[in-house]
C-alpha cells in the first residue's frame, strides 16, 4: 500500500486512461454549459436594463420631451387650470400634457402599505402557527393549501376584488367609491400572503432544535419559546420574506389595475381611488405613440420601479447581515 | 320565395358581367366600425358569393391614408375627413373624395337606476366631468358625492366626449378610468352615486340620462339620433376616391338597404335611413 503510493507519486506525469480522459472532457463540457446558462441569465437582465433605460433616456436628451416633461413638471406642483391653485396632475394625453408623478407615487404607496399591513401579520403568524403549534396532520394540509393560493393568477384575484370585495368593503366602511386604495390593497394582500408565509415558514423550521429544547428546559412555555426564542432567531428570514412581499406588491399590476379605479388623486384617504405606477404603464403603453415624450415617460416610470425594488433589496440584505452577526455573536 | 331568389340571382348575373369575375373588395379604417362592417360583409358574401369583402381595422386615420395610397377601396371613418387628407386625394387622384354616412353612433350618459336624476344639461355634464360639480344635490339629486367614471385615454369615445362635452378641456383627475363600455355600465350599476358614458347600452341597474336642451329633454333614442335632435351623436362614414360603381356600389347599397340598417341596430348603433 505504502509502496504503491510512493511509486505513483514517483511517476513524472500520471498517464490518464482514455476512459478517464473522456470523463474529464464531459465534466468540462457540462461545467461550461452551466456557466453559459448562468451568464445568459445575467446578460438578459443587463440587456433589459439597458433597453428600458435607453427608451427612458430620450426624456432628457430630446428637446420636445425636455420641454413637455421636465423634472420640475414631474415633481413640482403645476397650474393646470386658469384661476385654480397649482396642483399635482397626471394627464399626459391633453393639449397641454401634465405629467406629475406625485399622484402615482402616492397611489403606489397607499396600495402597498395597505397590503403589507394586512399580509405581514397574516403571513408571519400563519407561518409561526404552522411551524410551532400545528399538529402534524394539519400542518401537512396547511402548507400545500397556502402554496396553492400562490398559484392563483392575479387576474382572478383582481376580478374577485373588483366584483366581490369592493361591494363588501364599501358596505362595511361606508366608503364613497367602490374602487379605492383599500380594495386594491386587500386584493394585493391575497397575492403576497403566500409569498411571505412560504419563506417565513422555511426560516422558522430552520431554527435549530437545540434552541427550543434549551428554552423549554429552562421552564419557558411553548408560547414563550415561539415568541421570544424561535421568532427572533428566524428574524433575518422573516425580514427577507417581507421584502419579497413588498417587492411583489410594488410591481403587481393586474390586481391594482382592476380594483383601484385608476384615478390619479392626491389625498391621504384610503377611501379614494388611486392610480399606481405599474397600472399606469399597463393602461397607457398599448396606445401610446411610439417615441413620443409620453412613451419615454412610461419607460421612465419602469426605471423608477426597478430602482425602488433594487434599493429596497440592498437595504434589506445589509440589515439581514447585521442581524445575523448580532445573533451569531450573542450565540458564541 | 325560392323562385324569386333564383330569378334575382339570374337577373344579377345577366345585368352585371362584372360580378361574374370574382372580385375582392377591401374596407379599412375605424376600429369602432370594424364589427359592424364585418357583419355587413358576412351577410353580403352569403348573398353574392362571387365577391370577397375584406375588412381590417387600425383606426380612422389609417383607413384614410390607405385610401390616398390606393391600397383600399373603401375607408371607414368615425370622424370627418380633414382638409389635409382631402387635399392629398386631390393632388393624387384629382378627386375630392366621396363621403357616405352609413350609420350613426350616439354617446349616452348613464346613472344608477336608483338615482332620481333623469336629465342633465350639457353645462351640468361638463361641470361634473371637469370636477366643478361634485355633489348630486347641485343638479337636483340627493346629497351624495358624484362618482365619475370615464374611459382610458386611448379610447375614441374618451376623445369624443372631451371634444364635444368638455370643450377640449381635461377631465377631472378624480375620474376613474375603465376599459370599455361594458365595464362602465357594470360599475354604474353597482355604484349608486356613479355616472358614466359610452355607447348605447341596455343593461340592468342603469338608466340612460336624457339631455336637457332649449327644446325640452331629449332621450338618446333611435328617432332622436336619426333626426339629429340628440346633441351627442356622430356619423360613421365610408369614404371613396370616386363615385361608387360596380361591386363597391352594390356593397354600399346593401349597407344602406333596410336589411343592412337592421344589422346596424343589432350591433348597437343607429340607422341613418
Amino acid at each position: 500500500m505504502q509502496q504503491g503510493l510512493a511509486e505513483s507519486s514517483m511517476a513524472a506525469v500520471p498517464r490518464l486512461s482514455p476512459a478517464a480522459r473522456r470523463r474529464q472532457l464531459r465534466e468540462k463540457v457540462i461545467a461550461g454549459f452551466i456557466t453559459l446558462m448562468a451568464f445568459t441569465g445575467i446578460a438578459a437582465l443587463i440587456l433589459i436594463i439597458v433597453f428600458v433605460a435607453k427608451e427612458a433616456l430620450a426624456l432628457f436628451l430630446e428637446e420636445e420631451a425636455r420641454h413637455e416633461a421636465s423634472l420640475s413638471k414631474m415633481f413640482l406642483p403645476q397650474v393646470v387650470r386658469q384661476g385654480k391653485p397649482a396642483a399635482f396632475v397626471w394627464q399626459p394625453v391633453s393639449s397641454v400634457p401634465k405629467v406629475s408623478m406625485i399622484p402615482l407615487f402616492i397611489g403606489t404607496l397607499k396600495t402597498t402599505i395597505v397590503s403589507m399591513v394586512v399580509a405581514v401579520p397574516v403571513g408571519v403568524f400563519g407561518a409561526l402557527y404552522a411551524a410551532e403549534f400545528a399538529p402534524r396532520r394539519l400542518r401537512e394540509l396547511l402548507k400545500p393549501v397556502i402554496e396553492l393560493l400562490a398559484g392563483i393568477p392575479s387576474v382572478v384575484l383582481g376580478f374577485f376584488a373588483l366584483m366581490v370585495m369592493a361591494t363588501v368593503l364599501q358596505d362595511t366602511f361606508g366608503l364613497h367609491t367602490r374602487l379605492n386604495a383599500l380594495v386594491a390593497g386587500v386584493g394585493l394582500a391575497l397575492a403576497i400572503v403566500p409569498v411571505i408565509f412560504t419563506v417565513a415558514e422555511d426560516s422558522l423550521t430552520a431554527v435549530p432544535r437545540s434552541y427550543r429544547e434549551a428554552s423549554l428546559a429552562l421552564g419557558a412555555t411553548p408560547w414563550e419559546t415561539a415568541w421570544k426564542v424561535v421568532l427572533p432567531a428566524a428574524a433575518p428570514g422573516i425580514l427577507a420574506a417581507c421584502v419579497l412581499g413588498f417587492g411583489r406588491a410594488i410591481g403587481e399590476t393586474m390586481i391594482v389595475l382592476m380594483a383601484s379605479g385608476n384615478a390619479a388623486i392626491v389625498s391621504a384617504s384610503l377611501g379614494d381611488s388611486v392610480r399606481s405606477l405599474s397600472a399606469t404603464i399597463a393602461a397607457e403603453m398599448g396606445e401610446v405613440v411610439v417615441g413620443s415624450p409620453h412613451y419615454s415617460l412610461l419607460f421612465f416610470i419602469g426605471v423608477q420601479l426597478f430602482l425602488f425594488t433594487f434599493v429596497l433589496n440592498m437595504l434589506a440584505s445589509t440589515w439581514t447581515k447585521k442581524v445575523m452577526k448580532r445573533l451569531t455573536g450573542s450565540a458564541s | 320565395m325560392k323562385t324569386f331568389f333564383k330569378s334575382l340571382v339570374a337577373a344579377c348575373l345577366l345585368a352585371m358581367p362584372l360580378a361574374a369575375q370574382a372580385g375582392t373588395l377591401t374596407v379599412k379604417g375605424s376600429d369602432t366600425m370594424v364589427i359592424l362592417v364585418q357583419r355587413w360583409a358576412e351577410d353580403y358574401m352569403k348573398k353574392t358569393p362571387a365577391t370577397k369583402v375584406q375588412v381590417t381595422g387600425g383606426g380612422s386615420g389609417t383607413g384614410l391614408a390607405a385610401l390616398q395610397n390606393g391600397t383600399t377601396d373603401i375607408a371607414m371613418s368615425s370622424r370627418e375627413m380633414k382638409d389635409a387628407e382631402s387635399e392629398k386625394l386631390r393632388t393624387r387622384y384629382n378627386t375630392s373624395g366621396v363621403e357616405i354616412a352609413v350609420a350613426k353612433d350616439g354617446v349616452t350618459f348613464y346613472v344608477n337606476e336608483g338615482n332620481p336624476v333623469n336629465a342633465l344639461t350639457m353645462e351640468q355634464l361638463k361641470g361634473i366631468y371637469l370636477g366643478d360639480i361634485t355633489n348630486w344635490k347641485e343638479v337636483g339629486g340627493p346629497d351624495a358625492p358624484i362618482v365619475v367614471y370615464s374611459r382610458e385615454n386611448s379610447s375614441g369615445t374618451y376623445v369624443f366626449v372631451k371634444d364635444n362635452v368638455l370643450g377640449g378641456e381635461d377631465y377631472t383627475s378624480s375620474a376613474q378610468t375603465l376599459p370599455g363600455t361594458a365595464a362602465v355600465v357594470n360599475a354604474v350599476a353597482k355604484e349608486k352615486n356613479g355616472i358614466g358614458y359610452g355607447g348605447a347600452a341596455y343593461a340592468k341597474g342603469i338608466k340612460e340620462l336624457k339631455i336637457k336642451t332649449s327644446g325640452g329633454e331629449v332621450a338618446p333614442t333611435a328617432e332622436n339620433i336619426k333626426a339629429g335632435k340628440y346633441p351627442l351623436s356622430r356619423d360613421l362614414f365610408f369614404y371613396l376616391r370616386n363615385k361608387p360603381s360596380g361591386e363597391v356600389k352594390a356593397f354600399i347599397d346593401f349597407a344602406l338597404s333596410a336589411e343592412g340598417q337592421a344589422i346596424v341596430t343589432k350591433v348597437g348603433y343607429f340607422p341613418v335611413k
